[in-house]
């Protein structure tokens, strides 16, 4: 990447900031860097552990964005219009994802590479299965414990107790 | 013990405590970015949806004791700006600070950022490299958090977050690495080069671009989305790994072919950080450096733990604490010399 000032050298420096909740990024030489008033207003710079890659949004979706007759002109939760997308302006709530769905995929595939999460799912989309497989686990433990104490009674009540839950789980 | 208490410690968990790969590693960052479903993101969001997202947080985390809540308006300029250098909250969380909160373990391994760029970033902080044991204190937090919180997700995009480039995992690791004698023998920005066409991030530290005071580097994952939270521990701990190992090389190899240059330089800035009477932050961040390189060679013996901190308490923000006021840039030197001179008179 060539330096924005003098595109000559390439550019080493990247600083970014956030102004009035939009984010701005610049990728300079070091020479231009050292001139350049940005930095000295930019307090958090050398703190913030996250821009050197956060590329510049509406460098971004500038390039690939397009706007669509078809998707709402504006978010019908938070009210963050095309405008403010194409600005690079910062997603206004979770529905703008399905509102500008059109115009954020191409940008969003082009920062990750991809448009497909396979990590974290939260519980209750699981069905609470993961949280289950581990009171299981738990209660097998117990059952153990509770046998080894010949606490009959105790054990027999824990035995329906997984009992019931791997019939949830289908693991019979 | 409440959340002041926890702010002015002079205590830094992370900074001060052992931790596996230190000589090279001085910490391992893991933090998380969650919405909440129904409320507009930060930048958009009302007082009233600042204040529910408080409350709903608290709520969710009731159960551990051991955490602290405060608004950042209810702490002072010094205390908030400690926070950051703690590294326990980040600079952007000091700007327009009305809507924003933090929570703290007490014992700093693990934080909350409250209303930031995202409703939520959970965040866990320790010595060395611990990028794992960093992630299950985060993901075990979340776990509780999800049992109460309807979190901002969708099966394409996984977490919604405010920039598109956490959305996914929303997992950002970082570990921040010294390496002076990758320095010394010009090799970091070849290294920079690498490890970003790994998809991987290298900065530096308090300083620009690839020149960090202190000789004190960032490594991070740049993509969170279409891979799993393991796998971007992975890539990242084994890269880290690799210029663990190129540090170390580097240095054997400088003490074996350059020792007299190399045993001066220590001593020399031992010497200046021992004696000074004026120290700027720029040149006590290098000198310390010199001190700590030294100290991992077992060319002088200095507690590295002592280094690591003076590197915090000789920024800014801590000298304007310690002198319970503002002060201008040349008694901010004067101070720091003093304060170097005596933590180091301590030590013998
Ligand atoms: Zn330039
Ligand atoms: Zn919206």
């Amino acid at each position: 990447m060539l330096c924005e000032k003098c595109n000559k050298k390439s550019a080493t420096v990247h600083l970014t900031q956030i102004v009035n909740n939009k984010k701005t990024e610049m990728h300079l030489c070091e020479e231009c860097a050292n001139k350049s008033s940005f930095i000295s207003h930019t307090k958090s710079f050398g703190f913030e552990p996250e821009f050197s890659f956060q590329s510049f949004l509406s460098d971004l979706i500038g390039s690939d964005y397009v706007f669509s007759d078809k998707s709402a002109a504006s978010c019908p939760k938070c009210g963050t219009s095309q405008r403010d997308i194409a600005k690079g302006n910062l997603l206004g709530c979770a529905k703008c994802y399905d509102t500008f769905k059109e115009q954020l995929l191409p940008v969003i595939k082009r920062i990750h590479g991809t448009t497909q999460h396979v990590g974290k799912v939260p519980e209750e989309r699981t069905a609470g299965k993961t949280k289950l497989v581990k009171k299981l686990r738990d209660l097998k433990s117990l059952l153990k414990d509770a046998v080894s104490k010949e606490e009959f009674e105790r054990a027999a009540k824990i035995r329906d107790e997984i009992k019931a839950l791997e019939k949830k789980l289908g693991v019979v | 013990m409440g959340i002041k208490e926890i702010v002015n410690s002079t205590k830094i968990y992370w900074l001060t405590s052992d931790g596996p790969e230190r000589d090279v590693v001085v910490s391992s960052r893991v933090r998380i970015a969650r919405n909440l479903a129904d409320i507009p993101f930060p930048g958009v969001m009302s007082d009233a949806d600042a204040e529910s997202i408080f409350h709903a947080v608290k709520l969710a985390v009731a159960k551990r004791n051991d955490i602290e809540f405060t608004w950042l308006r209810e702490l002072s300029d010094a205390e908030r700006e400690i926070l950051m250098e703690k590294h326990l909250i980040s600079p952007d969380l000091l700007e327009n600070h009305e809507k924003k909160a933090v929570m703290l373990s007490e014992d700093e391994t693990i934080s909350i950022m409250l209303n930031e760029e995202d409703h939520l970033r959970i965040q866990s902080l320790l010595p060395g490299l611990q990028l794992e044991r960093a992630w299950n204190l985060v993901n075990e937090l979340d776990d509780l958090l999800e049992e109460t919180l309807g979190y901002a997700f969708c099966e394409q995009l996984g977490y919604l977050t405010s920039c598109p480039t956490n959305v996914g995992t929303g997992l950002r690791a970082s570990a921040m690495l010294h390496l002076p004698a990758l320095n010394i023998i010009n090799q970091i920005n070849s290294i920079m080069s690498t490890v970003s066409k790994l998809r991987l991030a290298v900065r530096g530290l308090y300083g620009e671009g690839s020149e960090a005071k202190g000789n004190l580097y960032q490594v991070s994952n740049q993509i969170t989305l279409g891979h799993t939270e393991e796998e971007i521990l992975k890539n990242l701990n084994s890269v880290i790994k690799q210029i663990i190992d190129k540090e170390r090389k580097a240095r054997k190899a400088l003490y074996e072919e350059q020792r007299y240059y190399l045993e001066d330089r220590v001593f020399r800035a031992y010497g200046t950080l021992k004696y000074a009477r004026l120290l700027t932050s720029n040149e006590s961040m290098n000198l310390i450096s010199d001190v700590k390189l030294g100290a991992n060679l077992k060319i002088i013996d200095v507690d590295p733990n002592v280094l690591n901190e003076l590197m915090i308490i000789t920024r800014p923000s801590y000298l304007t604490k310690y002198a319970g006021k503002k002060l201008d840039s040349h008694k901010r030197d004067i101070l720091r010399a003093e304060l170097v001179r005596s933590k180091l008179k301590n030590l013998n």
